[in-house]
């Protein structure tokens, strides 16, 4: 039964994203109709860009740092001034300074960590023109930056990287806003509130006094599960009835969490210009997802004998139940989306170690929008350097030589996974001031600081649950990590784009390393895990596998 | 030939090998190799605290200074791959050395001097650019360029062949090695190399080492190793700080241990090895490398340009078939080819009288009294006169025709024709007037050949087959060869152009030359061979140069590039997965104290704690050791395409790699506890 539900998701998945595909291709390479081409040069106009000028990839990581940099600035003041604003109608005060920080670095990097709850600490004005604006340009930069990669490993060596500001604005204009609009028109129709009045007052059956806040969410919501956002409009993100009332809108936001990440794949592969190259990047993210899946689903169904007979059910919505819960949980962290359902905090343990791994990798299981495809590339990288000499030849990817500079810069930016999650980790495993947010003592309380952790560095967003990250040291630490997690990949894969396309394409002869077809499926997977799981191996067996070895043993935490 | 053995004994290089394992222990010197030199960290590290709690009686130093001593022996060992790698060259650099003899030269003040005149110095005060007079007897003092008289030479010295062979002034044998002898005739040199810059001193410098510069891939390469260091490095200094929130202490010493086994000690000692034992490979088949990038490059060829003379085939034309004339009989015709054939010495006319014997079973002796009857460019015929008046010629068919005044048959002038449309040559035998038929002359392709080109291809190599022969002769060789393509009527221009337009298709050329008009295309192609019996200028623009100078030398060296990669590819990954074992010995042994459960990670069971982390430690030392023979022989490599190159040694390399050390670890363990060690 669960078998057939878990096929027809992915067919309709897939489907949707070959679909995707297709129009994102046109969309990036500019084939796109009159109409929109002329709104598209109006605007860029209007913004003073030189939308017809290619770009070289340090100027092109450099309007990438430019931009994100203002929308951090303007983020932060507003979310501090949000008290004197308008649009506030339930007149809640501006945030504090650490807490701002740590917001504005969360959605500019597309993060969406929450250390605050939305309903309380957000103004409306705060909570569309900031964060809902900065799903989108946050998403738009990602996407950008995987096109402009891409291109470095494809286009021919007279092109360019192409122009940030094009790329940007045709990833919100074309794919996010459009997508978005029918998202939230569908959300609505399933109940979730679109308005810009402010909480409702009511009496509770017994008397009590309840305030029900409410506010423009649905246009919020359906771009954090498209831009793999993950910052829902309330605090409980997507377990909140508000967010997601019915079946329906579950199953609508589990597949727009994925849709644009898998399209990324078959995007790679019809820009390079032969698609068997993005089935088998597809391929490789499809079987680790589906391994993942497996056993979180067999667990969460299995339930924890401890807390009695049937599937886990503790923190877990009634609405959906173990399986669809299972499904968002290693959907939201293999796409970097961080948006949840359910509390990850209780799952059983090896479902969190696989969340835990699944972020640790560098969120490269299909992954953030544009994020999961670039990262993805960089493990192609160390793969294709790894093997390729293997078959005496100076390695190749498509043509095109992997030499000591790119293998420089595809270590460089793969350490930033380590130096996040465990130099990150193990500060807040020793500071005492960082140690005061841990919930559970024991393996548990590792857990939550590994995913809290990993989190940040893989720019997913979504939190264990139970740990106190709202510590300044956190807000801190965590702010300062995100950047790291999403800059020093994103500009080391530029760098390495921008040498890629000066090279010469050799043709491929049958002494070519092949880079499609199961055998490449294969290395690129033990690549991922080897180099990306096998580092926090360590801390994981301190974590998730420390607490299900006790749990076997009766031992709780 | 008197090559060097082709698997040389190397029990002979140990004592001295196990010497340079320990002066190789110098900072300076382990500096170079980042892995091994934080390996060496760690143990000295370890060494010390051992002792310390040797001193102050701390239980469990005995197991640390065990740990030590294995962390000690796995830099050893990578040294003495190292050393035992430069060792074998040295043995051969020594050689060279001895021919480099101070001696008495004449210089001369203008080549064309009278050698009366000129004046004494040493060899060592020659400088580029003066002319030097020897003679028979004389070693040549220095490099350069015959600018006057033939002489012979032995070359043996850097060739290892003992024939002399032929230098004269103009032409493309014009240049000469120091080091080589004069064997008979004399020669005025033109210096072209200054004092310490000679071939025989690169070639010494090369052999052993010392010049040895990092090829483009093992930079690249280094770099991911200190990279992945880097990472373990991450892994072990944070480890304290999460076993201190799960209420453990790791003793410093089963760190280091951890993070020794973690980082690519394997693949990080023998590295240099590898490359040292792939340029090793190259002098053994007498090619010189003139940069480790060239022989790197040489694994990267797309296309390969061979010369067909004495690649492809052998060079001369030989006989295929004798075709006698309509009525004529065919022994008849043999005896009268062999006749015409007996004096003739080149070997177009040994062929013919070999043709004849396969016919006849045996051939005519040279008949008393007859003359023979040479061939010049203006008859374009040769044969013999017998003292009895019988005249036999045989040549082009239209001197035949203008000799005997007969046109053939019209049988065999079809034939005629057939044979010049395949790319072959007719010759016209005939006996005082009578034509009894023809000789069917062609380039025989060498054996062996056209199976090498169907290797090459698998290996996504194209040949193309370069000559000056007309393109309907180059056709039909090139269809029996089975080369992907030819270059008819070639000239040194069209040879430069192809090689551009290959390259602007983005593939890799290689080539071999010897002519001072090839220069341009050697300096042009990716990887370029010499012939050392060719012009300076052609060795000057290529990379590689081979003395033996055999043009099939060039596959070979393709291969040799090859399986300098694959070695390095294979023993990366091997090293790579065997981090997952050890992971598996190490961390249960490192937590089980603080979670006892976590012991259900021991999968090996191993005995305790203490023997898994140092059956970890040993199976480190031990395989680097054991891979040493691998690293020096270099993988074993079939030509197959990538794909079915990738799966075989991604399942013996990287399966085995998984595998190997899961059993290798277990066993260790074992032995420990048999031996009562842990």
């Amino acid at each position: 039964m669960s078998l057939i539900a878990y096929s027809l998701y992915f067919a309709a998945l897939v489907s949707l994203a070959w679909l995707l595909a297709i129009w994102m291709t046109r969309v990036f390479s500019g084939a796109l109709p009159a109409a929109l081409l002329r709104t598209e040069a109006t605007l860029l106009r209007l913004c003073g860009a030189a939308p017809d000028r290619g770009i070289g990839w340090g100027a092109y990581a450099l309007a990438v740092l430019v931009f994100n940099a203002t929308c951090f600035v303007v983020l932060y003041v507003l979310l501090r001034a949000q008290g004197t604003l308008p649009l506030n109608p339930d007149g809640i005060g501006g945030m504090a300074p650490d807490l701002a920080f740590n917001t504005a670095v969360s959605f500019v990097t597309n993060t969406n960590w929450q250390a605050y709850s939305g309903e309380a600490q957000l103004s409306y004005l705060s909570q569309m023109a900031g964060l809902t604006m900065q799903n989108f340009v946050s998403a738009g930069t990602g996407m950008a930056v995987a096109v402009a990669v891409v291109r470095g490993f494809v286009a021919p060596r007279e092109a360019t990287l192409g122009n940030f500001w094009v790329d940007l604005t045709r990833s919100v204009l074309w794919i996010l806003l459009p997508l978005s609009v029918v998202l939230a028109l569908f959300l609505a129709w399933q109940g979730v509130p679109q308005t810009l009045q402010g909480a409702v007052m009511a009496t509770g059956l017994e008397g009590q006094d309840q305030i029900i806040a409410r506010g423009p969410a649905a246009a919020q919501i359906a771009i954090k599960q498209l831009g793999t956002n993950g910052g829902g409009f309330f605090g409980v993100n997507s377990a909140h009835p508000f967010e997601n009332p019915t079946i329906a809108s579950n199953m609508a936001q589990s597949l727009s969490i994925l849709l644009i990440p898998v399209a990324f794949c078959f995007l790679f592969g019809r820009m390079a210009g032969d698609r068997r190259q993005g089935w088998a990047i597809f391929a490789a993210m499809a079987v680790m997802f589906v391994a993942g899946l497996a056993v979180v689903h067999v667990y969460e169904i299995a339930g924890n004998p401890a807390l009695g007979v049937g599937a886990n059910m503790e923190g877990k919505e009634q609405r959906f139940g173990a399986m669809l819960s299972a499904l968002w949980a290693a959907s939201t962290t293999a796409a970097s989306n961080g948006s949840v359902n359910a509390m990850h905090d209780s799952f059983m343990p090896l479902s969190g170690l696989v969340m835990l791994v699944f972020m640790q990798i560098g969120e490269v299981i299909f992954g953030g929008v544009g994020a999961g495809l670039y990262g993805m590339l960089l493990y192609v990288v160390l793969a294709v350097f790894l093997a390729g000499l293997m078959v005496g030849r100076t390695p190749e990817y498509l043509g095109r030589k992997i030499e000591g500079r790119e293998v420089t810069l595809a270590v460089l930016a793969f350490l930033s996974m380590p130096l996040g999650i465990l130099v990150g980790g193990a500060l807040a495993a020793t500071v005492p001031q960082a140690l005061a947010a841990v919930q559970e003592p024991g393996p548990h309380g590792m857990s939550e600081i590994l995913y809290a952790y990993s989190s940040a560095t893989g720019n997913n967003g979504s939190a264990f649950g139970g740990y106190g990250a709202a510590l300044t040291w956190h807000t801190t630490a965590l702010g300062i990590i995100m950047l790291l997690g999403r800059y020093a990949i994103i500009i080391p894969m530029l760098a390495i784009a921008g040498s890629m396309i000066r090279k010469p394409q050799a043709p491929v002869t049958s002494g070519t390393f092949p880079t499609h077809g199961p055998l490449f499926v294969t290395l690129l997977i033990l690549t991922v895990l080897i180099l990306g799981a096998l580092t926090f191996f360590p801390v994981l067996a301190l974590g998730p596998i420390a607490e299900e070895t006790a749990r076997l043993a009766g031992q709780s935490f | 030939m008197s090559k060097p053995a082709k698997t040389a004994d190397l029990s002979g290089l140990y004592p001295a090998a196990i010497r340079e394992s320990f002066t190789k222990l110098d900072p300076r010197s382990l500096w170079r190799n980042p892995v091994m030199f934080v390996t060496a960290v760690v143990a000295a590290m370890t060494t010390v605290l051992g002792l310390r709690d040797l001193v102050t009686g701390v239980a469990g130093a005995g197991t640390s200074l065990h740990i030590a001593a294995w962390l000690w022996l796995c830099v050893l060992f990578a040294n003495f791959a190292e050393a035992l790698a430069e060792g074998r060259g040295k043995a051969r650099a020594d050689t060279l050395r001895a021919t480099k003899s101070e001696t008495r030269v004449r210089v001369l003040a203008a080549p064309d001097d009278d050698p009366a005149t000129a004046t004494e110095t040493t060899s060592t005060a020659l400088r580029a650019g003066q002319f030097v007079h020897v003679s028979a007897g004389e070693i040549i003092p220095a490099d350069g360029e015959a600018m006057r008289g033939v002489a012979s030479v032995n070359e043996s010295a850097i060739t290892g062949e003992s024939a002399p062979v032929i230098r004269e002034a103009g032409g493309d044998r014009s240049s000469v090695t120091g080091g080589t002898t004069v064997a008979s005739d004399w020669l005025v040199i033109r210096v072209t190399a200054e004092p310490g810059k000679s071939f025989l001193d690169r070639m010494i410098a090369l052999v052993e080492g010392a010049e040895r510069q990092k090829t483009p891939n093992e930079i690249a390469l280094n770099i991911l190793l200190v990279g992945l260091t880097l990472i373990f490095l991450f892994v072990v200094v944070t480890l304290p700080a999460f076993a201190s929130y799960s209420a453990t202490t790791i003793p410093v010493i089963v760190l280091g241990a951890l993070f020794v086994t973690l980082i690519p000690t394997t693949i990080g000692g023998l590295l240099s090895a590898i490359g040292i034992a792939g340029m090793d490979r190259l002098v053994k088949a007498n090619v010189i490398a003139k940069s480790g990038r060239a022989v790197e490059a040489a694994g990267d060829v797309d296309t390969l340009l061979l010369d067909k003379t004495g690649t492809i085939t052998f060079g001369n034309r030989m006989a295929d078939a004798l075709i006698p004339a309509p009525g004529v009989d065919p022994r008849r015709l043999a005896e009268a080819a062999a006749l015409a054939s007996l004096a003739d010495e080149t070997p177009e006319g040994k062929s013919i009288v070999d043709k004849a014997r396969e016919g006849l079973g045996q051939v005519p002796a040279m008949p008393e009294g007859a003359e023979a009857v040479a061939f010049t460019a203006q008859t374009r015929l040769s044969g013999l006169d017998l003292a009895d008046g019988r005249s036999f010629r045989k040549g082009a068919t239209d001197a035949v025709i203008r000799l005997t005044g007969q046109t053939p048959p019209q049988a065999l002038a079809a034939q005629v024709d057939a044979i010049a449309r395949s790319g072959g040559t007719p010759l016209l035998v005939a006996e005082g007037t009578e034509i009894l038929g023809a000789v069917h002359l062609k380039d025989i392709v060498k054996p062996g050949v056209r199976e090498r080109f169907a290797e090459l291809r698998a290996m996504g190599i194209r040949t193309v087959m370069i000559t000056g022969d007309n393109p309907l002769t180059a056709a039909a060789i090139a269809a029996e060869a089975g080369v992907d393509d030819f270059l008819a009527e070639a000239t040194p221009e069209m040879k430069l152009d192809l090689i551009r337009r290959e390259q602007a298709g983005g593939r890799l050329v290689a080539m071999c030359g010897d002519g001072s008009n090839d220069a341009p295309a050697l300096a042009q192609a990716d990887v370029g061979v010499a012939m050392n019996a060719g012009t300076p200028a052609a060795k000057e623009a290529a990379n590689l140069i081979d003395l033996d100078s055999d043009p099939t030398k060039l596959i070979e060296v393709v291969l040799v590039g090859k399986q300098l990669l694959i070695s390095r590819g294979a023993l990366t990954t091997f090293s790579i997965a065997n981090d997952v074992a050890k992971y598996f010995a190490i961390l249960p042994a490192i937590f089980i104290a603080a979670y006892p459960g976590l012991g259900a990670l021991n999968i090996m069971g191993l005995a305790s704690p203490t023997s898994a982390i140092l059956a970890a430690v040993i199976f480190n030392a031990l395989i680097l050791v054991a891979l040493v023979p691998l690293a020096l022989r270099g993988v074993r490599y079939r030509p197959a395409s990538a794909a079915a190159l990738l799966r075989r040694n991604l399942l013996v390399y990287g399966l085995g790699g998984l595998i190997v050390p899961f059993v290798g670890i277990k066993a260790i363990d074992a032995t420990l506890v048999v031996l009562n060690l842990a």
